[in-house]
Formats: C-alpha cells, sequence, structure tokens
C-alpha cells in the first residue's frame, strides 16, 4: 500500500513530504479523484500528475476515500475531579482519538469556581503541550460569573485564541449560573464574537429530583437517570435558546443526548434561531438501558449528564437529525474514568464522577450507523465529523477541509472493514468501553496528522507532544454574519409621544402589588446606569394629545370621536359608575 | 315575560322560576325543555312540568339557556402601592353579570411576608361585603417556607381553596425559583390542589427592562419589548416540566401568545395533565396598540404576559380554544384608572398592569369563535363555564343545567350586535380594550341565584349577595390520571451486591467536575441488599444478555479487577 518513489531506504524523517496517490478527495461539498502533496504538515497540491520531490513517500489509496481527518470538539482528557483525575490524559486520549480517524480535538478547561480562567486556561495548555499527540484546541467554561470573569473572558478571546466559553444549568450550586448571569454571561460572548455553548440540564429540578431518589433507597447507577430524565434536558435546551435569542447571542449545545432535547433544537432552528446541536458517540451509539445493569461497575461507566437516553431508539432518531442538518456536529465528550474512581459513587450515584468514552470510537460509529444504513452520504459525513465543527469554531479552512494550503491532516477511510469494539483492544486506559461488542462497519486505514502518518497497516506511530495549539479567531463568519445582520435589524426605538401631564395617582414609593420592580437589583452596574438614564429623553417639540391632526392608529375606523382620543387622565377619578 | 296565574305578584316571589320554551344547551348536548327552579336551584327540568302557582315565567322562545359563565381569574378590588383597582367586588361582578356570567374566581394576593390565611379572611371580607354573584377564591403564594406550607394545607382543609397561584415573573418580589415551584407542586400534588403559574421568565425580563430603559424606551411599547412572547413560552415550557415531575396538574393563566399556547398543546399531546386559559384580551385584541401615539391609551393595554403584536395571535387563540388545547377563559379583569395607570408615565415598569374583560368575555367568544364556526354552542358552554367548574370541583353545581345544580342560568341571544365602548360599559375605567369592537351574541336575560339580574337590558344587582363556594381537593377532572400515574410511577432499585473493589481517593471538596450533587443530598445512608449479589461469573444477569454484548467478554469479570492499568499500546 505504500512505497517510496526513487531511491529506496529514505529515513523515515523524510515522512513529512508525502504523496498520496489516486485518492477519492471527499470534502463536504464534493468527491473526486485527485492526488495531494503534502510538505511540512501543509497541503501543497491538489490534482493529476504532480511534480513533486524526489524521495517522497507515497501512499497508494487506490481510489478509496480521503477525507479531512476529524475534529472531536468535545473532549475532557486529564479533567480533574475531586483530587482525582479523568484516566485519559491527553497522550492516551489523543492517541485514541488518532487511532479513529480524528486528528484534532478541541478540549474543555474546567476552572474550579474562584480560579481564574486564564490561569486555568495556562494550566491545560501546559498539561496539552506536553502530551497531546495531536492539534487541539481548548473551550473555556464559565463556572462562576462576575465582573473579573468578563475581563478574563475579553483576555482569552484576544490574546488567547479561544472563541467559545460553554455555561452550566446544571451542577447546582457549584457550577450552575442562573438565568440572569447566563443572560450576562450570553451578552458578553456576542459582543466579543465568541460562541456560547452550554451544557442544557435543570440543575435545580435534578437536585430535587436526586434527594427523592436517594430517599426512596435508590443509590446505584439507575438513580443517575431517574433523576436526571430527558425532560429536565429539553427544558434546559428550550430555555437557553430563549435566552440566547434574547441577546442575539449563537449558541451551541453540547451533549445532546435525548429525542426530546434534539427536537427543541429543530424546532428552533427552523424558527430561525443560530443553534448548534451536538450529540456525542456514546448518544449516537448507545442507549441508557445498561444503567439497569446488575453489574455495579458496568452501570457506572455509562454515568454521563445528561445521561443516556432509556429509550433505545434514542441513537437511531439523533442519527437522523444528524443526517438532516438538525444537529451539526459530533463530539464525543470523552471523559474516562476507572471502575476504582467511579466507585468512589458506589453507595450514592451523584458521586460517581461522570463522562464516558468515545473519541476513538466516534468516526466509525458515525460512519455505521449514518453511512452504512444511507442516512447520509459521505460528504455529509465530512461535514459532521469535521467540517462543521471547523465552520463553527473558525477553523475553516485550515480545518475541515482537503485543499491547498489547509493543514495536512487526512484519513484515508476504509468503508468496509469491520470491527468489533472491545475494550481489550481499545486505545484507552479505561477497563469499560460502553460500546463493548458492538460491531462497526468502516474505519481509517491511514491516518495523517500534521503531514506525519500516525496510523498505517494497524499500527500507531504518535508522538507525544508534538500537538500544537490551534488558536481560533472571534467572529466566525459560519455564525456571525447572520447575528450581525440581526443585530442591525433588532435596533429598537421609542414611540414619540408628548409628555403625559395628566393627574397622577399618589403611591407608596417602593412598588408593591402587581409591578414589576425586577429591574432594580440585576447587577451592581446595571443599577447604576439604570438609575441614571432613567429620565426619559422627550421631544417636547411633538406631542400626541392634540385632537385635531390624524394620528397613526387612530384613524382605524372603529375609532373614530369615541372618548378614546379624550386627553388622557380626563376623568380619572371616576370609581362607580352606575 | 308575564306571570303564570295572579297578576301583579310583588317581585319576591321571583325566587321560583320557570323558564318556558327555552333550548338547554350543556356542554354535552343541547335539548329543549322547560326549567323551573326554587331557592336558587333548578328542581324540574322537562315538559309540561307541575309548578305551583304565582310563579314567574319567562318565555324563551326557542332561544338557548345556558348555564351562566364563571369567569375563572378576576382580579377585583385589587391592592396596589396603596391604591385599589377601580373595580370593586360590587362593580366587577355587577359587570359580569351584565356580560352573563353568573360566578368569578378571583386571586387572593398576600404580601410576600404576610400571611396568606390573614389575605385570605381580608378578600372573603371585601367579596362577601360587595360581591353580587357567587364567587371562589385562588390563593397566590408569593413566598415559600414551612409557614406558608401550612397556611396551604389549612386553606385546602378548612378554607375551600384548591387552587393556587405561583409567578415565575416579578424578580425579587413575588418570583419562585425552580426549586420553589418544585417543592410547592410536589406539597400541592400530595394535597390534590391545583397548580397555577404566571409564566413568564422573570431573569430575563429584568435583564431587558433594565437594557430598555438605558435604551431611553420608557413607553408602554417597553413593556411589550421587554416581554417577547418566547419569554413567555419558555416559562410555560418550565412550568410544564416540573409538574410533569412533581405528577402535579398545572394550570397555566393568561395564554397570551401563540408559542406559549403551543408549548401547552403539544405537552397536553405528550400525556401532560396541563390547562391551559386564554384570556378575553388575549382573544380579542392585540399588542400592536402599545404603540399608539395617545399614551394612556396604550397604558390601558398594558398587562402581563403583553398582548402579542402578532394580530393573528387572537385567531390562533380561538381556534386552540375550540379544539380543546386550551380549556378554559379567564377575563384577568385588574382595571386602572388612567391617573393609575400615570404612576409609570416616565417609567412603563411602574405601570400598574391588568385590563378589563369580565363583561366582554361571553359575547367575545361567541363573536370570535362560534359565530365564525370554530366551536359549536355546547363547546361554548364548555369553555366558558362547565370547564372551569370540573377545574375546580365545583360541577355539576356550578357549569351544568341539570336538576340539582345551582339556578345561574343565561338566556343567550344569538343575533343581538352591540359595539363595546367604554361609554357604556359597566366597568369603572375610562378605557376599554376593545372600545369599538361590534360583537354578535349577548345575553338577554340572566338569572343568577334563581334571580333574574339582567331582563330587558336592565341590570338588577344586589351587592353581598354573593356567597362564597368552597371548592374541594382532589378534582377528578385533573385528579383521576394524577392517581392512577402516581401507582404507576413508583421507582424500584436495582438489586445488586456491594460493590467491593478498590475505590479511589478523593476529596469531599469539589475539584473540577460535574458531581455537583453531592452538596444536594445530605439524607440517607444507602441501604444494601447483602444476601445478593450481582457479581457471580455464573449466570449471566439479565440486563446484561442483550445481543450486542458476546458472552464471556471481560465485561463479565469483577469490577474492578484491572484498575490500575494507565495505558495500552
Amino acid at each position: 500500500m505504500s512505497g517510496y518513489q526513487g531511491k529506496k531506504n529514505i529515513p523515515r524523517i523524510t515522512s513529512d513530504r508525502l504523496l498520496i496517490k489516486g485518492a477519492k478527495i471527499v470534502n463536504d461539498d464534493q468527491s473526486f479523484m485527485a492526488d495531494i502533496y503534502m510538505e511540512d504538515g501543509v497541503i501543497k497540491q491538489i490534482g493529476d500528475n504532480l511534480i513533486v520531490p524526489g524521495g517522497v513517500k507515497i501512499i497508494e489509496a487506490h481510489g478509496r476515500m480521503v477525507m479531512p481527518g476529524g475534529i472531536d470538539v468535545h473532549t475532557r482528557f486529564q479533567m480533574p475531579d475531586r483530587g482525582m483525575v479523568a484516566a485519559d490524559d491527553f497522550y492516551q486520549g489523543t492517541r485514541a482519538a488518532l487511532a479513529g480517524g480524528t486528528t484534532m480535538i478541541v478540549d474543555h478547561v474546567v476552572p474550579e469556581p474562584g480560579v481564574s480562567l486564564v490561569g486555568a486556561f495556562k494550566l491545560w495548555r501546559e498539561w496539552a503541550d506536553s502530551k497531546s499527540c495531536c492539534d487541539y484546541s481548548l473551550h473555556v467554561d464559565i463556572t462562576e460569573w462576575n465582573k473579573g470573569t468578563q475581563e478574563e473572558m475579553e483576555s482569552l478571546v484576544k490574546d488567547h485564541g479561544v472563541n467559545s466559553f460553554l455555561v452550566y444549568l446544571a451542577y447546582k450550586d457549584v457550577f450552575q449560573l442562573s438565568d440572569s448571569q447566563i443572560y450576562e454571561v450570553f451578552s458578553v460572548i456576542r459582543d466579543l464574537g465568541a460562541i456560547a455553548q452550554v451544557h442544557a440540564e435543570n440543575g435545580d429540578i435534578i437536585a430535587e429530583e436526586q434527594r427523592r431518589i436517594l430517599e426512596l433507597g435508590i443509590t446505584g447507577p439507575e438513580g443517575h437517570v431517574l433523576s436526571r430524565p430527558e425532560e429536565v434536558e429539553a427544558e434546559a435546551v428550550n430555555r437557553s435558546i430563549t435566552i440566547a435569542n434574547q441577546t442575539n447571542c449563537p449558541l451551541y449545545i453540547t451533549k445532546v443526548m435525548s429525542k426530546s432535547a434534539a427536537d427543541v433544537i429543530a424546532l428552533a432552528r427552523k424558527r430561525g434561531a443560530v443553534v448548534y446541536g451536538e450529540p456525542i458517540s456514546a448518544s449516537l451509539g448507545t442507549d441508557g438501558t445498561h444503567y439497569w445493569s446488575k453489574n455495579w461497575a458496568k452501570a457506572a461507566a455509562f454515568v454521563t449528564s445528561p445521561p443516556l437516553s432509556p429509550d433505545p431508539t434514542t441513537p437511531d432518531y439523533l442519527n437522523s437529525l444528524l443526517s438532516c442538518g438538525d444537529l451539526q456536529v459530533a463530539g464525543s465528550a470523552h471523559c474516562t474514568f476507572q471502575t476504582s474512581q467511579r466507585a468512589v459513587g458506589k453507595d450514592n450515584f451523584t458521586l460517581i464522577p461522570e463522562g464516558t468514552n468515545g473519541t476513538e470510537e466516534r468516526m466509525s460509529i458515525i460512519w455505521d450507523k449514518c453511512v452504512v444504513t444511507g442516512k447520509m452520504d459521505e460528504n455529509q459525513f465530512v461535514s459532521v465529523t469535521s467540517t462543521n465543527a471547523a465552520k463553527i469554531f473558525n477553523l475553516y479552512p485550515r480545518k475541515g477541509r482537503i485543499a491547498v494550503g489547509s493543514d495536512a491532516d487526512l484519513v484515508l477511510w476504509d468503508p468496509d472493514v469491520t470491527k468489533i469494539i472491545s475494550a481489550k483492544n481499545h486505545n484507552l486506559a479505561v477497563e469499560y468501553n460502553i460500546f463493548e461488542g458492538m460491531e462497526v462497519r468502516g474505519g481509517p486505514l491511514v491516518v495523517i496528522s500534521q503531514g506525519k502518518v500516525v496510523l498505517e497497516e494497524g499500527n500507531l506511530h504518535t508522538t507525544e507532544g508534538c500537538g500544537r495549539f490551534v488558536s481560533r479567531k472571534p467572529f466566525p463568519d459560519h455564525v456571525y454574519k447572520r447575528i450581525k445582520a440581526r443585530s442591525r435589524l433588532t435596533e429598537l426605538r421609542g414611540v414619540p409621544r408628548g409628555q403625559y401631564d395628566g393627574p397622577v395617582c399618589e403611591v407608596a414609593v417602593t412598588p408593591k402589588v402587581m409591578s414589576t420592580v425586577s429591574s432594580g437589583n440585576v447587577s451592581p452596574t446595571k443599577q447604576q446606569q439604570q438609575s441614571s438614564t432613567h429620565q426619559p429623553v422627550r421631544n417636547l417639540h411633538q406631542s400626541g394629545f392634540s385632537l385635531s391632526g390624524a394620528q397613526v392608529d387612530d384613524n382605524i375606523p372603529r375609532r373614530n370621536t369615541q372618548r378614546i382620543v379624550a386627553p388622557p387622565g380626563g376623568k380619572a377619578n371616576i370609581t362607580s359608575l352606575g | 315575560m308575564s306571570y303564570q296565574g295572579k297578576k301583579n305578584i310583588p317581585k319576591i316571589t321571583s325566587d321560583r322560576l320557570l323558564i318556558k320554551g327555552g333550548r338547554i344547551v350543556n356542554d354535552d348536548q343541547s335539548f329543549q325543555a322547560d326549567i323551573y327552579m326554587e331557592d336558587g336551584v333548578i328542581k324540574q327540568i322537562g315538559d309540561n312540568l307541575i309548578v305551583p302557582g304565582g310563579v314567574k315565567t319567562i318565555e324563551a322562545n326557542g332561544k338557548m339557556v345556558i348555564p351562566g359563565g364563571i369567569d375563572i381569574h378576576t382580579h377585583f378590588q385589587m391592592p396596589y402601592r396603596g391604591t385599589t383597582t377601580v373595580d370593586d367586588f360590587a362593580q366587577g361582578s355587577k359587570a359580569a353579570l351584565a356580560g352573563g356570567t353568573t360566578m368569578i374566581v378571583d386571586h387572593v394576593i398576600p404580601e410576600p411576608g404576610t400571611s396568606l390565611m390573614e389575605a385570605f379572611d381580608q378578600w372573603r371580607q371585601w367579596a362577601d361585603e360587595k360581591s353580587c354573584c357567587d364567587y371562589s377564591l385562588h390563593v397566590d403564594i408569593t413566598h415559600w417556607n414551612d409557614s406558608v406550607k401550612q397556611e396551604v394545607d389549612n386553606l385546602i382543609k378548612e378554607k375551600g381553596v384548591n387552587s393556587f397561584h405561583v409567578y415565575m415573573a416579578y424578580k425579587d418580589y413575588y418570583q419562585m425559583n425552580n426549586s420553589e415551584l418544585y417543592e410547592i407542586f410536589t406539597f400541592l400534588a400530595e394535597r390534590g390542589g391545583i397548580a397555577q403559574v404566571h409564566a413568564e421568565n422573570g431573569e430575563i425580563i429584568a435583564e431587558e427592562q433594565a437594557r430598555m430603559l438605558q435604551m431611553g424606551i420608557t413607553g408602554p411599547e417597553g413593556h411589550v419589548l421587554s416581554r417577547p412572547e418566547e419569554v413567555e413560552a419558555e416559562a410555560v415550557f418550565r412550568a410544564v416540566t416540573i409538574a410533569s415531575q412533581t405528577n402535579c396538574p398545572l394550570y397555566v393563566t393568561r395564554v397570551m401568545s401563540k408559542s406559549a399556547a403551543d408549548i401547552i398543546s403539544q405537552a397536553r399531546k405528550k400525556g401532560n395533565v396541563v390547562f391551559g386559559e386564554p384570556i378575553t384580551a388575549s382573544l380579542g385584541t392585540d399588542g400592536t396598540h402599545y404603540w399608539s401615539k395617545n399614551w394612556a391609551k396604550a397604558a390601558s393595554f398594558v398587562t402581563s404576559p403583553p398582548l402579542s403584536p402578532d394580530p393573528t395571535t387572537p385567531d390562533y387563540l380561538n381556534t386552540l380554544l375550540s379544539s380543546g388545547d386550551l380549556s378554559v377563559t379567564g377575563s384577568a379583569h385588574c382595571t386602572f384608572s388612567v391617573a393609575q395607570k400615570a404612576i409609570g408615565k416616565d417609567d412603563f415598569t411602574q405601570i400598574p398592569e391588568g385590563v378589563n374583560g369580565v363583561e366582554e368575555r361571553m359575547t367575545l367568544i361567541w363573536d370570535k369563535a362560534v359565530t365564525t364556526g370554530k366551536m359549536d354552542e355546547n363547546m361554548f358552554v364548555a369553555v366558558t363555564s362547565t370547564n372551569a367548574a370540573k377545574i375546580l370541583n365545583l360541577y355539576p353545581r356550578k357549569g351544568r343545567i341539570a336538576v340539582g345544580s345551582d339556578a345561574d342560568l343565561v338566556i343567550w341571544d344569538t343575533d343581538s350586535v352591540s359595539t363595546i365602548t367604554a361609554k357604556t360599559h359597566n366597568s369603572a375605567a375610562e378605557y376599554n380594550v376593545f372600545e369599538g369592537m361590534e360583537l354578535r351574541g349577548a345575553p338577554t336575560v340572566v338569572i343568577c341565584q334563581g334571580k333574574i339580574v339582567l331582563e330587558d337590558g336592565k341590570l338588577h344587582v344586589t351587592s353581598g349577595v354573593g356567597r362564597f363556594i368552597p371548592c374541594s381537593s382532589f378534582p377528578d377532572f385533573a385528579y383521576k390520571r394524577i392517581k392512577a400515574r402516581k401507582q404507576l410511577a413508583v421507582l424500584r432499585a436495582v438489586p445488586r451486591g456491594m460493590y467491593d473493589g478498590p475505590v479511589s481517593e478523593f476529596s469531599m471538596s469539589r475539584g473540577g467536575t460535574p458531581s455537583a450533587s453531592a452538596r444536594s443530598s445530605p439524607t440517607k445512608q444507602p441501604v444494601r441488599n447483602l444476601h445478593q449479589s450481582g457479581f457471580t461469573l455464573s449466570g449471566p444477569p439479565t440486563p446484561d444478555d442483550l445481543p450486542a454484548r458476546p458472552p464471556g467478554r471481560r465485561i463479565v469479570v469483577p469490577p474492578g479487577g484491572r484498575s490500575n492499568i494507565t495505558s495500552l499500546s
């Protein structure tokens, strides 16, 4: 399958010049036959009969598909949890990703509440720089909200190449933000030109349900899914979309796990909301019936939030929505813990560390569930595994496309290979694989990352620490073109009216019954601004109270010469009419 | 309208009354029959009734006789920052009767921090003194703690209240958070109450209001701009979710927008026990008037959730009401004079909220839904009267024409045409949000407590005759289903052996991951069945013999067996 052109026995080092011959190049928009020549990690030429230097390593594709390497938009490698660390670190995790055909990952920085975002970001950079085997980027999670947070977000966007922030609607009293805080975070995110991501579950309801379930004596992993029914996920999705619409902020829902959550997203998109949904390997590949397994360790291996749906028809449904474009991107939310770590919650499901595997299996599962079944074609496959992610997070066309000038992250895909997923031979550090025993068709034959062959003939050749941080600019076109148009459109105007000069009822200063006092104590900053702008600006040259002269809405036929046009307040003190 | 037998019997005998030749319309059927009532109760229904002499007889001449309307949502005499709404119980119930409504259900609104029971007694006193028709009371829960819980319990058990209203809007004032809603709903479900919600997301509204004011928008248009319909729909969705979690019947007051109505009909299709209440204003008019250049007129439309600026909304809501997706109609009648509204002349957030509608409700629905062919007369009775009676557990005493039911009846003239105007309405407010609207259908005779209160266009109401009608808990209409579900929804744990593998060290103090819940559940040492172990290698446990899992894989080895593998090649 691969040989050396010209001289033999050229040392391995020259493999950063690489030629793929006879490939069927698959982008999200089209497929075509061509050769690809890459040098120094970048695609230099695409076409037939390319003129390339001698001594170039050649890979014969034999007409097989070559597609942009996968981008796993959601991983949590090496994630700290209460003194423990997720079992797959950046080395192990990216290795697994590459083995599955994914050549870039985007990990989540999870700052402890109270810790600086930039500080946490730098820590994650350090970890990833020293261990990652493929290019990576970072989302930053907003785990608390105060004035300093806003400045740190600005600095992350402007100086550190971050353009996406995740907020939690769940994890009450830990990560959860209130609706008002989310409104403010979204406003900031929109102004910065970033993407708002949400973990969508109603944390308040969950906290109540958890208490109830524990009181019933249910302490095993089944309690996890019982306390987090899918309605609670759908509710939070709906709420976050509402807030995003209000703030005109693009929204990205991580971990779409249930039919109803997916439906809410699909419906919102039909109504024109700028919202993206991310199902993950687990929700596309398996379901939540396993929470009832009598094997505690196995049941616990499925614990993730939102939970896998106990409805076994869910994966098929989500695959359909992914295929029709209602959901756009597939991540893995890869976050693995060993059984001994999970066992922290052996007597209380609420303590089980959460997360499932999926970074290695992601591409194959989607191929098997969607392409093999005819739900999507190979081009759509590229969209949902790579291109859409690159577009949304402003990596396109450097990533997510096979084109001259793009990064040489490529996968030679074999649609016919079949594989049985098993913890025995996966590239992870954990004992369980939630897809155990699943037979999937389609897999990578050759994986090229940064212009180097990292998977060939079933052997991984990864280099720890060679992964580069890919910084991302704000205002991705794919997302913000629409947002910008809308913000121009939604400028609101007051109605020019004369000053009301009729009688005014005397009232107590503090608002009592039935008034919207709300805006008063939103946030300290707002309060000041608000009171200073309280004086309305009136156009005193214009009065709406003249009886002569037709007014815009008063020439509605049914309203002529009724009392309605008399000066307001004229009859203010009538308290009873006979 | 003649007296049978002797002439010139004084008016006093009119508590014996015979309606002849009427077409009785209930929610299930219509039929021709005479109705005889005595002492405020229907005694006989049929043809050729044998009745005492000297009974006043009303000739219906084939006109429809329907159960008097029940306006399930009013705010009469509501205190507001030291003033009171202009329609008190006398004025308000008079307007109700004029429109064919013979019973109203008012909302008791205790100041946050004050006793529910005292507020209830206060409202009782006001209504007993003044109301011209029978009434019941909802109680609004404006704060939540153990003593409120106790009061709610007492109100249900002793005072005849079965519906409680909570607010998802009015941040820092009435607004309840999700956890409180969960607790309230759970409690009401146990006690057999109905949970009513004012559904709007108060947090978003507060932010939007601040934004509007900053932009210099201070007029009534700011009210609707800061409360877009999505924010209403969001709250409805959330309330439905919480109610469904707690298995509590939900009643959404004031459905004002298409999207909120859609959420309700979707939830009903999914099987949720949820009722939606559009109001006269949302069925009859729209929110375009907020942009009126006449400030006073624009302000008169201010209510929450606001009227939708989408002019196709009323028609849409009428359609859903006709199809049964929305269940009952109220008026949310809560009127303020222009001077009162002017409290907010420089800041729309200060405008007292509420619109009229108690008088216009029946006629408006007849005109918009029955004359247009959306619903028939029976459905009309259902949405104006019967469904409300069922939800409140007053059926069949109210909401039906049957022997033994209260003699609250309306003779309905389908052909009458009237024009609504503030000049002639029975409310004390200077503006009418339906001004100039020409409507078909109106009551010609209204009988309340067996007495004629409207005849020949003249009202004969007596202030203070209205009785408080206690509503008992567990209304069948909502709770039959709830009870069945409760039996079904028993959760069971999976019997497993004790996990005895290695356990990682961890700190209970937070360390950066989703496992939040540690703090929220201080309760309970788990109970384990030690006699049973799930870890045997023989005999695959039931859920594990799924075809996807070939037997004999590592998956069935005891957990924790290989816990220290950190890198596989």
